[in-house]
């Protein structure tokens, strides 16, 4: 996978010379042509994506795509994952080999303009973190100057190491890896004495460690990462469903709609949740999807709640806590544009 | 011959139909080639950078003057994350060839030997050659790789517990620190006596060989350059007052201060690349010595030349020029295959590029530097492996 890199980049690239890429509208036409979304995701970090022992993908990112495709065909499991490095994420979408990324990657201003990227909303409001063996007895990240440290290349978090350890005047030796499991060999071995990446993917990274109460994280977030969806700039209808898409799912847990629920809701007296669910109004319509489409996406995904407890919050080995990712209701900063 | 014949016969020359005239189609045809190549190149340049325009991606190489913002873990040249893209490619490319240079010597070294041992009459040796070939020519490389890195790294102490020789030389699994030479002023006299030795060892072959010729009293020239070449230099060194110091690398909480670190990412990418090659060398080097006749090292030492000299003066000579070619191409093979660094994380050209592709997301013009990179390198290799294959090509007297 990994040295095939150059290949894939190469060949990404003739595609996006030779072929016209789809553009303004066309993305959805292809898609309903193709009868499935092609959604490109992280190669396996728990919570947001990874394939059980099935080979069956789960995780929020996963999700977020399985919203989609339930959104327009009805049917969640109409999709295909292709599993991508940071290093192939942006030329696989850039070049069309998939629809939508959703592989935690974090929302920039240079991503959203020069990369010929747009996001569309964020699943997951992220912010960096450093993991460290418990045996080193370092309490705060102030105290690594020195240190050898473990990252993805191309990554935000890599910059962001950059900027914090010169910011504190400390110096560090960066090791570079493509994959987390090649990291986490680094890691285990003593290559690097810290793991930086999103304190999800730190939380995810260590359950996947021999010994999980080896290693520590620490407390210090240096950075924003606000993790979500992006798609080809251009085609801002296939934007739209993906956007409203997620904003369905979070909306439908403000008002306290469920996979559970779904049906007797249909009958709520709430104009709001009536709207949502198509019994009044053509949101569907608008949108280039069938009008029961947020009804698909909430029995078949379920809302944003749902979602984050499955797979992140307590229902998951995770067991992260809500924290900022709770409703702007609960004081977080989930909030779903209105559905109207 | 044509023409000639015509004249002697003193015919008219009768001009051919023009698109019978092989000097003209032949020119049509390249025509006509370039201009479909050239229209095809320029169909793609510009569906491309109007795909890109359309796209909203930026291009261009003006990337390459940005801050890179990243950090690189072994750079041969000054580098720090405040560098600009273009240093950190340069740093990668460096990288790239300091793997090559070092895998070609050891991976030449190595197929040198396990290739006259699987030739010699000891089964024992033969037979571990033989086992050596086939065992690592059949791995995949990236296998190999990754086996000796997680072997280099498991067989290394932790930095707290460096392996230190003399307080000066560490070995951990941050890699090998040695003290790092700083060169003060009168380091020219080094440079001098260097030169002066080198042009002594050329004037004493040249003088030794026209002795020989002459008397026939042979000269130990190669024990005898050796030290010319170390002691010259020494000399020079110790008159100008030995200005040359040494930055001593100090423990700090997680690694060491100041010093040469040599990363153990190159040390694993070095071994597998090496003996990898080094299999494939081994079978060149087997083919090239049973193609030269048995005769040749027959009427050797019927000549009564010991079995040394009949190697050094006889055999290898004419063995070279089967191995040459073959080798060239394994030249290359290495040189391409360092670009699997990024599976054990050693920042070679292709691992840097692949970051700096990322933070950028400028994938064409990074793409492009990588094939101008690896196809100039071919071609360097070739040149001189072309170069060096004519020189020592049978010279008939």
């Amino acid at each position: 996978m990994r040295h095939t890199s150059l290949l894939v980049a190469g060949v990404s690239l003739l595609a996006l010379g030779v072929s016209t890429p789809v553009m303004a509208g066309p993305t959805l036409d292809a898609i309903k042509q193709r009868g499935h979304i092609e959604c490109g995701v992280s190669p396996g970090l728990a919570g947001f994506s990874n394939p059980d022992d099935t080979g069956t993908w789960t995780g929020i990112d996963v999700d977020v795509c399985r919203a989609a495709a339930a959104a327009i065909f009805g049917d969640a499991e109409k999709v295909t994952y292709t599993p991508l490095t940071s290093q192939e994420r942006f030329t696989a979408l850039q070049s069309g080999e998939v629809d939508v990324l959703s592989r935690n990657t974090t929302w920039t201003l240079s991503r959203d303009t020069a990369l010929g990227l747009e996001f569309t909303g964020v699943t997951y409001y992220d912010g960096q973190g450093f993991m460290v063996p418990t045996s080193l007895n370092v309490a705060s990240a102030t105290e690594l100057d020195g240190a050898a440290v473990c990252v993805q290349p191309g990554t935000t978090t890599e910059l962001n190491l950059a900027d914090y350890f010169r910011a504190n005047g400390m110096a560090f030796t960066p090791v570079i890896f493509q994959n987390d499991d090649e990291i986490r060999v680094a890691f285990t071995q003593g290559r690097c004495d810290v793991f930086t990446t999103d304190q999800s993917g730190l939380y995810s990274n260590r359950l996947a460690l021999p010994n999980p109460d080896e290693w520590e994280v620490l407390p210090e977030i240096i950075s924003k990462e606000p993790l979500g969806p992006a798609v080809r700039q251009g085609d801002s209808q296939w934007a739209d469903i993906m956007r409203w898409s997620l904003y369905a799912m979070i909306e439908a847990e403000e008002l306290g709609v469920s996979s559970q629920n779904v049906e007797e809701m249909k009958n709520s007296d709430n104009p709001s949740i009536r709207r949502l669910l198509g019994v009044e109004d053509k949101m569907g319509e608008n949108l280039g999807v069938p009008a029961d489409w947020a009804v698909q996406i909430l029995t078949q995904v379920g809302n944003y709640g749902e979602s984050f407890d499955r797979n992140l919050g307590e229902g998951s080995p995770l067991k992260i806590e809500r924290g900022v990712n709770a409703l702007w209701t609960d004081g977080g900063l989930q909030y779903a544009m209105p559905v109207r | 011959m044509a023409v000639q014949r015509e004249a002697t016969t003193g015919q008219m020359p009768t001009k051919p139909a023009p698109w019978n005239d092989p000097r003209i189609r032949s020119l049509f045809i390249q025509a006509v080639t370039i201009v479909v190549i050239v229209g095809f190149i320029a169909y793609i340049a510009h569906n491309t950078a109007s795909n890109l325009a359309r796209q909203g991606i930026a291009g261009g190489f003006d990337f390459l003057n940005y801050t890179a913002g990243f950090g690189i873990s072994f750079s041969l040249i000054p580098y720090s994350e405040v560098s600009t893209y273009g240093n950190a490619l340069l740093t990668g490319l460096l990288n790239t060839f300091l793997v090559a240079i070092c895998g070609i010597v050891l991976a030449t070294i190595v197929g040198f030997v396990v290739g006259l041992a699987r030739l010699s009459s000891n089964f024992l040796v033969a037979k571990l050659a033989y086992a050596y070939v086939e065992m690592l020519r059949n791995i995949p490389l990236l296998l190999q790789l990754i086996f000796w890195y997680v072997v280099v790294l498991s067989a290394l102490p932790t930095p707290r517990e460096s392996l230190s020789f003399l307080d000066a030389f560490f070995l951990n699994n941050r890699g090998l620190t040695v003290p790092r030479p700083i060169l003060e002023d009168g380091i020219g006299f080094l440079v001098v006596g260097v030169v002066i030795a080198i042009a002594a060892v050329v004037f004493m072959t040249r003088w030794a060989k026209r002795r020989r010729d002459a008397t026939g009293q042979p000269f130990p020239t190669v024990l005898a350059s050796l030290a010319v070449l170390v002691l010259v230099p020494i000399a020079a060194f110790l008159v100008s007052g030995a200005p040359l110091e040494f930055e001593i690398p100090t423990a700090s909480r997680f690694r060491l201060d100041g010093g040469l670190n040599l990363v153990p990412e190159f040390v694993a990418l070095l071994f597998g690349l090496s003996l990898y090659t080094g299999a494939f060398i081994a079978e060149i080097v087997r083919a090239g010595i049973l193609s030269v006749g048995k005769g040749q090292v027959e009427a050797a030492s019927a000549l009564g030349l010991k079995p040394g000299q009949t190697s050094r003066l006889v055999v290898i000579p004419q063995a070279l020029r089967v191995i040459v070619p073959p080798l060239t191409s394994q030249y290359l093979n290495l040189t391409k295959n360092s670009s699997l660094a990024v599976a054990i994380g050693y920042p070679d050209l292709v691992s840097v590029g692949g970051t700096v592709l990322n933070q950028t997301g400028q994938a064409i013009e990074v793409v492009t530097i990588w094939m101008i990179v690896y196809v100039s390198l071919s071609l360097l290799t070739s040149l001189f492996m072309n170069w060096y294959n004519r020189k020592i090509a049978l010279v008939e007297r």
